[in-house]
């Protein structure tokens, strides 16, 4: 048996190894790091593999579900994990606006498909600024915002992340607790370093405002802080209109640059106005900040990965530099961002009798949602199911934090096969009339077994 | 500006210099930056008063690549010729969409696909095609399913997904690229923070390949480094080597264990032939070797921004795969989720339609032929112009959309100033761009750059 130093060793598959090993170890107490361990078979050798040291990676916590949900012959088996909308019938839906505007694509045959500039679509990102920051924003009339278009809401957090982790001072970001369970990820390898302030309230099962203001109080001037714009993922607790000032006035007196993720304007409230009012107010007091804006919900556009990044900047002359640096930050990731989303967005935002159409359908989405959230409250209560469910109501947007926990979740994946992550979350975009009797049976019978 | 002479590479390094005398100086108005702008600008917000965060930044150079279309267009003289980006053009200069793009989607769009995200890893359908395509569907790399395949942003995203996974698996390893190289691929690999070299590549004083100091340059390299190879149409030279040249390439490469790591944005665009362009790949294949190929639609398919590629990684193993596919989505999740659909499923559709599949490879090698085409009327435009008997063979040696024509950074922008033929400064020309009418012009371009262009300009000129 051969003992081998792996850090120090001259062959590239040891030294592999070694960094794994140093990727395992916690310190110095770990038993790994006291013994020395095996030269391994694969080690620079042929026939061994080069990727010998790669584990299998676990699935993604909320992908994941999905994955398993598939997996499932159950005929009774019922997604609420990924936050994708379904119809009564259970199906996804596209929205006729939008294949309305794919026909009209189609048909334009003065159509083609050149690279995009590195931001973008333009006409796409002029039209998603005004949406968010409002037609009327003087941010947009003074040229203070820069739009990029990004892939979804994911990307266009990572090229934001990035941006801030090159040029801006404070390279720590604060994001609630809990948060959707990617942004930790994004953040830290855009290379910021992470932190939380405190959010859900689990006694209330609402906001701990309290905890927030002294959370954000303590935070050192200038660091920046993720905010969910609306319909907040994954509690659906959202701070009220008064809340969103106090939480404003403290920002701007500390200095602290707000980054908001809005993924479902239009779609927490069926108003986009509305939606877009916690972002608009920051921007009114003519401070700066950051907005990762996606389509994939309220357009339901969720694979054409459609989404933009807007920073709001103090003068036009910096918005132009910023804009600069974002196109470093993006021409390395994947050059220059999809077409066809992004089209889609432009024909139906530009055109007033498709965006009316498309309010419409905004609206019905966000409808059938808070109905379904009535009609889970009522099969609840109707059952006499044990303990308090108005957050059921309360809470808005595609997500309601049930309360339950990992054992009760899994629980009623096994016998009832329903499908959700495992922090409690379940999509009620995912539930319909018939099926919230079961899911209605499945709480009902996890509350009340017995520990 | 001294900004303009920094390469992309260092210009975050000058924003981060400054960021940080910004912070000595504090906040308050004693910051020289940051008086003249707060003075002008009271308002009864104080909020308003409080000067840009990001006041320190920079305005960051054009892409050097991206911003010849821009200068391009901004230039008003009608004799203007873009031969700048990559992008193919028909014989009168109009970009192409293929009629067998267009029937795909059609199709889509009759069939009324949803939009649902896609796995992580993407169209199912796109990367059994896309690796069948690489490797050939009977392949036993396919058939033992060794190939880890995951859909990618085109080739800069696949390449990126690649430089990741270097650096988290293989800390400290190093990837040799070509001297010179497309000139995204160091931006890739310094934001992924991988380390890279060079290898001796293009001969100037034959423009053609230094074959010598390639082969030397990798047997110098640390046993286990990644050498990035272009599969067909180098770019920005055309310049390949041969078949027995591949075969030595593949011999000290496996000698020294190092991984190679193919990028293949032209595979049926350089020959015409998928099959024939897929040979360097192939041969890497019949070795036995673990490798990664970054492949792009951009070209081939015309699909330039749908951004549709993927990353394979060849595995001794079908077990070795499932690891390796399972940590490059763990790398793609926190970049952008999930990948974009529309392109994926042209593909797929074209890909998995017998009928459409040839009509693919039709369209395909009139592409490719009308660029063979316009080299042998550039050439012979050339030779019957120029007297000075100077070799212009290497135009019809060169192969692809791309060719270097060795002209220096003086010479072309001589071209652009003087005759607004736009390329990029490395004196790389896109034959794609060029109309068999303007073959003429562009002797007379070349031939007068080539000859004068030191006489022209009398600033001291960067060589």
């Amino acid at each position: 048996m051969k003992t081998i130093d792996f850090s120090s060793s001259s062959s590239p598959s040891d030294r592999r190894i070694g960094a794994l090993l140093r990727h395992l170890t916690s310190g110095a107490d770990s038993p790994i790091a006291k013994s020395s361990v095996l030269a391994s078979p694969t080690s620079g050798v042929t026939g061994g593999s080069v990727f010998a040291h790669l584990v299998q990676a676990p699935e993604d916590p909320i992908l994941g579900v999905t994955v398993a949900y598939n997996k499932d012959p159950s005929p009774i088996k019922l997604n609420l994990g990924v936050g994708a909308y379904r119809t009564e019938e259970g199906k996804p839906l596209v929205l006729n606006v939008v294949r309305k505007a794919e026909q009209q694509l189609i048909n334009d045959r003065s159509r083609i498909k050149e690279y995009l500039p590195i931001v973008g679509l333009v006409e796409f990102n002029k039209l998603s600024a005004k949406l968010i920051l409002g037609d009327d924003s003087p941010a947009i009339r003074e040229n203070r915002v820069t739009t990029v278009e990004c892939l979804s809401g994911t990307g266009s957090l990572r090229v934001g992340g990035e941006f801030l982790a090159k040029h801006y001072h404070q390279k720590t970001i604060y994001i609630t607790q809990p948060t959707w369970g990617n942004h930790p990820k994004i953040f830290t390898l855009a290379g910021l370093t992470v932190k939380t302030y405190r959010y859900y309230d689990p006694s209330t099962r609402g906001l701990n405002f309290q905890g927030l203001l002294e959370d954000l109080g303590a935070a050192p001037p200038g660091s920046i802080v993720l905010l969910h714009a609306c319909a907040h993922n994954p509690t659906g607790v959202d701070p009220t209109i008064q809340q969103w000032e106090q939480i404003r006035k403290l920002m701007r007196s500390k200095g602290l640059m707000p980054f908001f993720d809005s993924a479902y304007q239009g779609f927490a409230s069926g108003s986009l106005d509305t939606d877009a009012k916690p972002i608009r107010m920051f921007v009114a007091d003519g401070g700066e900040c950051l907005v990762a804006q996606s389509y994939a919900k309220n357009m339901g556009l969720y694979g054409e990965r459609v989404g933009a990044l807007s920073i709001v900047c103090k003068s036009a002359d910096v918005a132009g530099k910023v804009e600069s640096q974002l196109k470093l930050v993006i021409r390395p990731m994947y050059s220059s961002p999809p077409i066809h989303g992004a089209s889609i967005v432009a024909v139906i935002l530009r055109d007033k009798n498709l965006f009316h159409e498309w309010t419409l359908e905004l609206k019905a989405m966000a409808d059938r949602i808070i109905s379904m959230r009535k009609q889970l409250f009522e099969a609840l209560r109707a059952r006499g199911t044990p303990g308090d469910w108005t957050h059921i109501i309360k809470q808005i947007g595609m997500f309601t934090f049930t309360g339950l926990n990992p054992a009760q979740v899994s629980f009623m994946t096994k016998e009832y096969h329903i499908y959700m992550t495992s922090d409690g979350r379940i999509s009620m975009a995912g539930l319909s009339s018939k099926t919230v009797p079961h899911l209605a049976d499945a709480i009902h019978a996890v509350v009340t077994k017995a520990v | 500006m001294a900004s303009s002479m920094l390469s992309l590479g260092s210009t975050s390094l000058l924003t981060r210099e400054i960021n940080k005398d910004k912070l000595k100086l504090g906040n308050s108005g004693s910051n020289p930056f940051l008086k003249a702008k707060s003075s002008s600008r009271v308002t009864m917000m104080t909020v308003a008063v409080k000067p840009s965060r990001f006041e320190g930044i920079t305005m960051a150079p054009p892409d050097p690549i991206l911003g010849v279309s821009e200068a391009f267009k901004a230039d008003t003289n009608e004799l203007k010729l873009n031969l700048g980006v990559g992008a193919y053009r028909t014989e009168e200069l109009q970009p192409y969409v293929l009629n067998v793009v267009k029937k795909a989607e059609n199709l889509m769009l009759e069939r009324g696909d949803n939009k649902e995200y896609l796995p992580i890893e993407g169209l199912a359908a796109f990367n059994k095609a896309t690796a069948e395509l690489l490797f050939g569907a009977n392949h036993p790399i396919i058939k033992e399913q060794k190939v880890a395949t995951i859909q990618g942003l085109s080739g800069t995203g696949s390449l990126r997904l690649a430089a990741a996974l270097i650096e988290r698996y293989f800390p400290g390893a190093k990837v040799l690229i070509s001297s010179p190289t497309w000139g995204n691929h160091k931006n890739i690999f310094n934001d992924a923070k991988v380390p890279w070299s060079e290898y001796r590549y293009y001969d100037p004083k034959t423009i053609g390949l230094d074959f010598e100091g390639m082969i030397a340059d990798i047997k110098e390299a640390p046993e286990g480094s990644f050498i990035l190879l272009h599969g067909c149409a180098h770019n920005p030279t055309g310049i390949d080597p041969t078949p027995e040249q591949w075969v030595k390439i593949a011999d000290v490469i496996q000698e020294k264990n190092h991984i190679p790591f193919f990028d293949v944005a032209y595979q049926g665009f350089a020959s015409g032939s998928l099959d024939e362009d897929a040979a360097s790949v192939r041969l890497f294949a019949e070795r036995g070797m673990e490798f990664f190929v970054a492949q792009s639609y951009s070209k081939n398919l015309g699909l330039y921004a749908e951004r549709i590629g993927a990353i394979n990684v060849v595995c001794s193993s079908a077990d070795a795969a499932t690891r390796v596919k399972s940590q490059l989505k763990r790398i793609a999740r926190p970049m952008y989720s999930n990948p974009p659909v529309h392109g994926a499923r042209i593909v797929a559709n074209v890909v998995g339609d017998a009928t459409m599949f040839n009509e693919w490879k039709a369209e395909m090698e009139m592409m490719a032929g009308r660029i063979k085409t316009v080299r042998q009327e550039l050439y012979d435009s050339l030779v019957s112009k120029d007297k000075s008997g100077k070799d212009w063979s290497f135009i019809l040696k060169q192969i692809g959309m791309f060719s270097f024509t060795g002209l220096n950074k003086a010479q072309s922008d001589n071209m652009t100033n003087k005759w607004h033929v736009y390329m990029t400064k490395d004196g790389r020309i896109s034959l794609a761009g060029l109309s068999l009418a303007k073959c003429e012009y562009l002797a007379d371009a070349i031939i007068d750059s080539y000859h004068n262009a030191l006489l022209y300009w009398k600033t001291p000129i960067e060589l």
